[in-house]
């Protein structure tokens, strides 16, 4: 009894939590230009989406998007890495000072991050766009690599690297052969992190992308909904990103509850 | 080069090129956020700003309110939120992993695609935006944020403690709120941050709930940068960074937030 009632609290606030997405997921599946109409069922929203039939800006916005997000977390995964590496060896009073300044950007709302970086723009005199929002970008994923990569340094046996040294390694071998690969699960998630906080970033970009028509997804999507139109092109777009992303978390967990469950059984 | 490369041969070194760029890129802007905060459009040094937020009856006022929608957000998100996450983590009381992920999963979708979603579901249920829709897009929005934390304290939690509360004779009312609730403090400090923060700073969302009927400190923030007001701009970021600041020494679990984060995925 107490089983059904716990179980019916969470199925009613998943269905708060979820009614939203469902109701768009819904109207995707229909032409009306306002959501809530329902004109019959169609596929024309997904078709206009991908064969450009939507205003370009949106394609443009989407692509953006992504190519920020891959270069904003490649570059994050590589200073934060390396960084990871040289805090970890730091004495405990300097790493200390790195850790709290690390801290910094992640305990920072988004919009002091957002204003304080466009202060700094400006006052550099830099014209703001692609680099900028980069930058920015950069700024807040690397010190979730980082904290990604040092768990992982803090659980690596530190004698097998000296072993490789005293076996003959050149420190810059023991790097490749010992140090990279214990760390290339925690480069593995802190690049994954980075990404998704990167896509899904409003607040920081809006500030630092400057006013020179360059757009992202969040940008296009607020600039959208001020007019008070939104595009319904939105609606399929939103559904398919909502779907990719569960399929993508169920698939990982599932993965990850398997090894951790093959690991209990070979030991 | 040379020295370049030896000075690279010390691995504590390697931590050098991200110092530089935290100089940069973190210290350096929230220093300017200070620095433009006691300046006029000219430069000169001067506290108007700061006399110019508490006289302007407007930015104070949408200052306390913001405050207010942030705390109710809050508790709200608290009392739906513990009990989630105390079924969550009990194993007799749920015993699949995927109700987890789904409870999760909306932190991964962008955060204005769901603020849209909830204008959807209230226009399409015929009810008014404003102030209902405000709190209902707060909740909605956070809520993952506060079971997350919260679950996780949870699951480490040594039950050993419980079952010796159960053995030693305790009620079911005294074992929550003698073990139980303690024990769980931390993740709910940390959900309060993860909510209560994040709830007084964005801008945006209450816009796209209420039709732009209320503002919240956020947008006041924004608006005045967008405009030019910069050094009013950034007096107010500097209020809401004092804010924020007070609640982080208030809740005092910064390690646990930042390793909850890391660890979602």
């Amino acid at each position: 009894m107490k089983r059904f009632f716990a179980q019916a609290y969470l199925w009613l606030l998943l269905a708060m939590l979820y009614a939203p997405i469902l109701i768009i997921a819904i109207f995707s599946f229909t032409e009306a230009k306002v959501l809530g109409n329902w004109t019959g069922f169609s596929t024309k929203l997904y078709t206009s989406l991908f064969s450009g039939g939507v205003h370009h800006s949106l394609l443009s916005a989407i692509e953006n998007t992504f190519i920020i997000a891959i270069i904003a977390a490649t570059l994050s995964t590589i200073l934060g890495s390396v960084a990871a590496i040289g805090i970890y060896n730091l004495r405990a009073h300097k790493k200390m000072v790195m850790n709290t300044l690390n801290n910094i950007p992640m305990l920072n709302p988004d919009i002091i991050t957002g204003i304080s970086l466009f202060l700094l723009f400006v006052s550099l005199g830099i014209t703001q766009g692609y680099t900028t929002v980069i930058l920015a970008h950069v700024t807040f994923c690397t010190p979730y690599v980082v904290l990604c990569v040092i768990t992982r340094l803090q659980q690596m046996n530190p004698n097998i690297y000296e072993a490789a040294l005293d076996l003959g390694a050149t420190p810059y071998q023991a790097l490749r052969k010992v140090i990279i690969p214990e760390i290339k699960p925690g480069m593995i998630s802190g690049f994954i992190l980075a990404f998704t906080l990167s896509i899904d970033d409003f607040a920081v970009t809006i500030f630092t992308i400057g006013t020179g028509g360059l757009e992202t997804l969040s940008t296009y999507i607020y600039a959208d909904a001020r007019k008070g139109g939104l595009t319904p092109e939105l609606r399929p777009l939103s559904t398919i990103i909502f779907v990719t992303v569960l399929v993508l978390l169920i698939i990982i967990n599932v993965r990850s509850a398997r090894a951790k469950k093959r690991k209990e059984a070979t030991l | 080069m040379k020295w370049l490369s030896r000075l690279f041969m010390k691995r504590h070194n390697w931590s050098i090129p991200y110092f530089i760029f935290l100089l940069i890129f973190v210290v350096l802007p929230l220093v300017l956020i200070f620095i433009y905060a006691f300046q006029d459009a000219e430069g000169n040094f001067t506290l108007r700003n700061f006399t110019k937020f508490i006289t302007h009856a407007e930015a104070a006022n949408t200052f306390v309110y913001s405050i207010g929608v942030a705390i109710i957000t809050t508790i709200l998100c608290i009392l739906l939120g513990y009990p989630a996450a105390y079924i969550l983590s009990n194993n007799e009381l749920c015993r699949s992993k995927v109700m987890v992920v789904l409870f999760i999963l909306p932190m991964w979708i962008n955060i204005l695609v769901r603020t849209l979603a909830t204008v959807a579901l209230f226009d399409f249920m015929r009810l008014p935006l404003g102030e209902g829709a405000l709190i209902f897009g707060m909740v909605y929005n956070f809520l993952p944020f506060m079971i997350y934390p919260i679950y996780n304290t949870m699951q480490k939690m040594d039950h050993s403690y419980i079952e010796a509360a159960q053995d030693l004779g305790a009620s079911p009312m005294k074992v929550f709120t003698k073990v139980m609730l303690p024990l769980s403090m931390p993740g709910v400090m940390s959900g309060i941050m993860m909510v209560f923060m994040p709830t007084i700073s964005t801008f945006a969302i209450a816009e796209l709930l209420t039709m732009n009927n209320i503002k919240l400190f956020g947008t006041t923030i924004q608006e005045n940068i967008n405009n030019g007001m910069w050094n009013y701009g950034a007096a107010l970021s500097l209020i809401m960074l004092v804010i924020i600041f007070a609640t982080d020494l208030f809740s005092d679990s910064d390690e646990e937030r930042a390793s909850n984060e890391g660890g979602i995925i």
